[in-house]
């Protein structure tokens, strides 16, 4: 099985809270925030791990390709995954200020063209501009379909039909998909057992993990030689039009007034009583 | 002058309260632009579903009765077809799970733009200005799509459940598109919906969430559930408290799980990460019931109790009950 993740790097999620706007309102600035490989491409990129290897034998048993779209540096998110246990990534460098969702849906539909994966799994969301939208556009591009905010995979015969559960906010939902196909991660798609697929025993169980696997030390050092290939919109092809334009950015208002902490649960229903009118 | 179609969203043969938050969007459009919306209610069983949005104001209730279970894939043509066929500058569906996932894909196949998950719209010179939380919700951004049609989801904590105008709107059949190649690699097996008797999590005045620190499923029944119906709230939980499989997957608030903003949030047990807070500082009031005072949670707490869970909730749930 070969599965394409495209993953792109954020300013620190973790400490979104001190993300700032320029004094004119016209810019996001992350400045001393670290960057980190979006943490819901972190998940796909795990879950695309788990889909090809044998995780009894510690052996890889299919491929993973890592696709990114952005600024030059952008090829240590790439390293990164590689390190995590990837076969080797595809730098598409482009400006920041030029992509939109579209945008990359189009670099992502020429790509997996050209890579012909049974599988591209997306992040479902940029924890930065939380849209959630790439990897859908890019399902219908293709004409391939598309299970979002999958939490359990099942492959039926080696990776060319796989049975999903997929996430609602009313519930759960089981589908069939043939492959080639788009899959977007929820956060259970990290559970011990949410992947079989067909080569792992089925009673293995992954460690308690609420994000990616950890790289090796070996891992990092065989990251460095590792293929990264570079290549650009032109060299691919791809027209962007952006369809998306952010005027400005605004923070949000602070929350008014301060914490008062209380001791007992006594002083807490008065309050609720006479203060806050909630009781 | 802004024509609107609004893509409702079916439960069961009925029209989910989330339809009613784009009806929301769909009337402050129109009423800046003189324009009209519409309503597509499609799925299994739309005519009977459209009955219920009759007296909303709309100009037609356009119906499709796609049978065969809910995909993207099988609903998409049908909706960008309805778009084509007639001059809709915006299409409008909820930022539901649903909406989220179909509207991009009917976008993609009329060439727009999407703004998503959007908290308001301005309307200047018949431009449409959409603003939306990014970085889990540290930051708005005011946009514009620039495409002719765009595509949008819209956020139902900002856009409050449409109330009925009067009258009856006109209803009309549409064809169901066909499918294309994508529709016939992909099979609805089954959906399995959860069943609750308190108010949805989205619409509750009040709700009461806990955390990994509950550590179990029996203590979230014996200790957190009273308190949650000796105030009549919804349950919610941390993506903690989801993953450790003490309560099901659709409970769980924030950047990932839902987005609520009750009147009065009570977070038991909850550090309050940030990709919790997300989905939650938009509450009126907000109580964090903790052990450790320098919880995060009290960056947006307005009435921190330090105290031990386990003998605060019982006692606050006795105090609920005798003051109500
Ligand atoms: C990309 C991404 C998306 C995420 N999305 C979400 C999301 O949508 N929603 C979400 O909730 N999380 C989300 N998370 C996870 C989030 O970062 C936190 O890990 C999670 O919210 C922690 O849950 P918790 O507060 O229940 O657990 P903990 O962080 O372990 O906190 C437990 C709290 O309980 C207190 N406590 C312990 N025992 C007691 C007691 N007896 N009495 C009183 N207090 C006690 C502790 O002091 C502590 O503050 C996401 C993470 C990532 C990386
Ligand atoms: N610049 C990029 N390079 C590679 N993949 C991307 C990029 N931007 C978005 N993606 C992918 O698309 C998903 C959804 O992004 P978005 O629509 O921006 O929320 C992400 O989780 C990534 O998997």
């Amino acid at each position: 099985m070969k599965i394409l993740v495209p993953v792109k790097r954020v300013a620190d999620p973790d400490n979104a809270n001190k993300v700032k706007v320029s004094d004119d309102g016209s810019r996001v600035t992350s400045d001393g925030l670290e960057w980190k490989m979006n943490p819901f491409d972190e998940w796909s990129l795990e879950a695309a791990l788990r889909l090809t290897e044998d995780a009894g034998a510690k052996k890889r048993v299919g491929e993973v390709v890592l696709v990114s779209i952005g600024p030059k540096d952008e090829v240590q998110t790439i390293r990164q995954g590689l390190a995590m246990g990837d076969e080797r990534g595809i730098l598409v460098e482009a400006e920041d200020d030029d992509l939109d969702s579209h945008v990359v849906a189009q670099v992502l539909e020429a790509i997996a063209k050209k890579e012909e994966p049974d599988v591209v799994f997306l992040g479902k969301q940029s924890a930065d501009g939380d849209s959630n939208v790439a990897g859908t556009k890019l399902a219908d591009f293709l004409d391939w379909p598309l299970v979002n905010y999958a939490m359990h995979i099942a492959t039926d015969d080696e990776g060319k039909t796989f049975t999903v559960k997929r996430e609602l906010d009313v519930g759960q939902q089981t589908l069939k998909v043939t492959a080639p196909c788009v899959f977007t991660a929820s956060d259970r798609i990290l559970q011990p057992q949410a992947i079989k697929n067909g080569v792992t025993a089925d009673d293995f169980a992954y460690p308690e993990s609420d994000g990616g696997r950890y790289a090796s030390l070996k891992g990092i050092m065989q990251a460095k030689k590792k293929p990264v290939e570079e290549t650009t919109l032109e060299g691919l092809g791809v027209t962007p039009t952006r369809v998306n334009a952010y005027g400005s950015f605004t923070l949000p208002a602070a929350r008014t007034g301060s914490t008062v902490f209380l001791e007992t649960v006594e002083e807490l229903v008065e309050k609720l009583q006479t203060e806050a009118k909630v009781l | 002058m802004t024509d609107v179609l609004v893509v409702a969203e079916l439960a069961e043969g009925a029209a989910r309260k989330t339809t009613l938050s784009a009806i929301t969007f769909a009337r402050q459009v129109t009423e800046a632009t003189d324009g009209a919306f519409d309503v597509l209610v499609i799925g299994e069983g739309a005519e009977d579903a459209a009955e219920s949005l009759t007296g909303y104001g709309a100009r037609t209730l356009l119906t499709a009765d796609v049978e065969g279970g809910y995909t993207a894939e099988a609903y998409a043509p049908t909706v960008a077809e309805v778009a084509k066929e007639n001059e809709y500058g915006v299409l409008v569906a909820c930022a539901s799970t649903y909406g989220k996932d179909l509207m991009p894909r009917v976008a993609a196949k009329i060439g727009a733009g999407v703004a998503s998950d959007i908290s308001a719209v301005a309307v200047e010179d018949g431009t449409l200005h959409y603003t939306r939380p990014m970085y889990a919700g540290n930051v708005f951004g005011t946009m514009t799509v620039t495409t002719d049609v765009q595509v949008v989801t819209v956020r139902q904590t900002e856009f409050d459940a449409a109330t009925e105008s009067g009258g009856s709107s006109d209803t009309e059949e549409v064809d169901v598109a066909d499918a294309t190649e994508a529709a016939g690699r992909i099979e609805f097996v089954s959906i399995e919906t959860v069943k609750s008797e308190r108010p949805e999590l989205t619409e509750a005045d009040v709700v009461v969430s806990g955390g990994r620190s509950l550590k179990s499923a029996e203590n979230f029944e014996n200790v957190l559930e009273p308190l949650v119906d000796a105030l009549g709230a919804a349950m919610g939980a941390s993506r903690a408290a989801v993953d450790a499989g003490y309560v099901p997957n659709d409970l769980q608030i924030g950047q990932t799980g839902k987005v609520v903003a009750p009147k009065l949030y009570v977070a038991v047990g909850i550090s309050g990460a940030i990709q919790h807070l997300a989905g939650m500082k938009g509450s009126k009031t907000i109580v964090a019931i903790n052990k450790d005072k320098e919880a995060p949670i009290a960056q947006v707490a307005d009435y921190f109790l330090v105290a031990d869970l386990f003998d605060a909730v019982p006692a606050l749930t006795d105090a609920v009950k005798s003051a109500g």
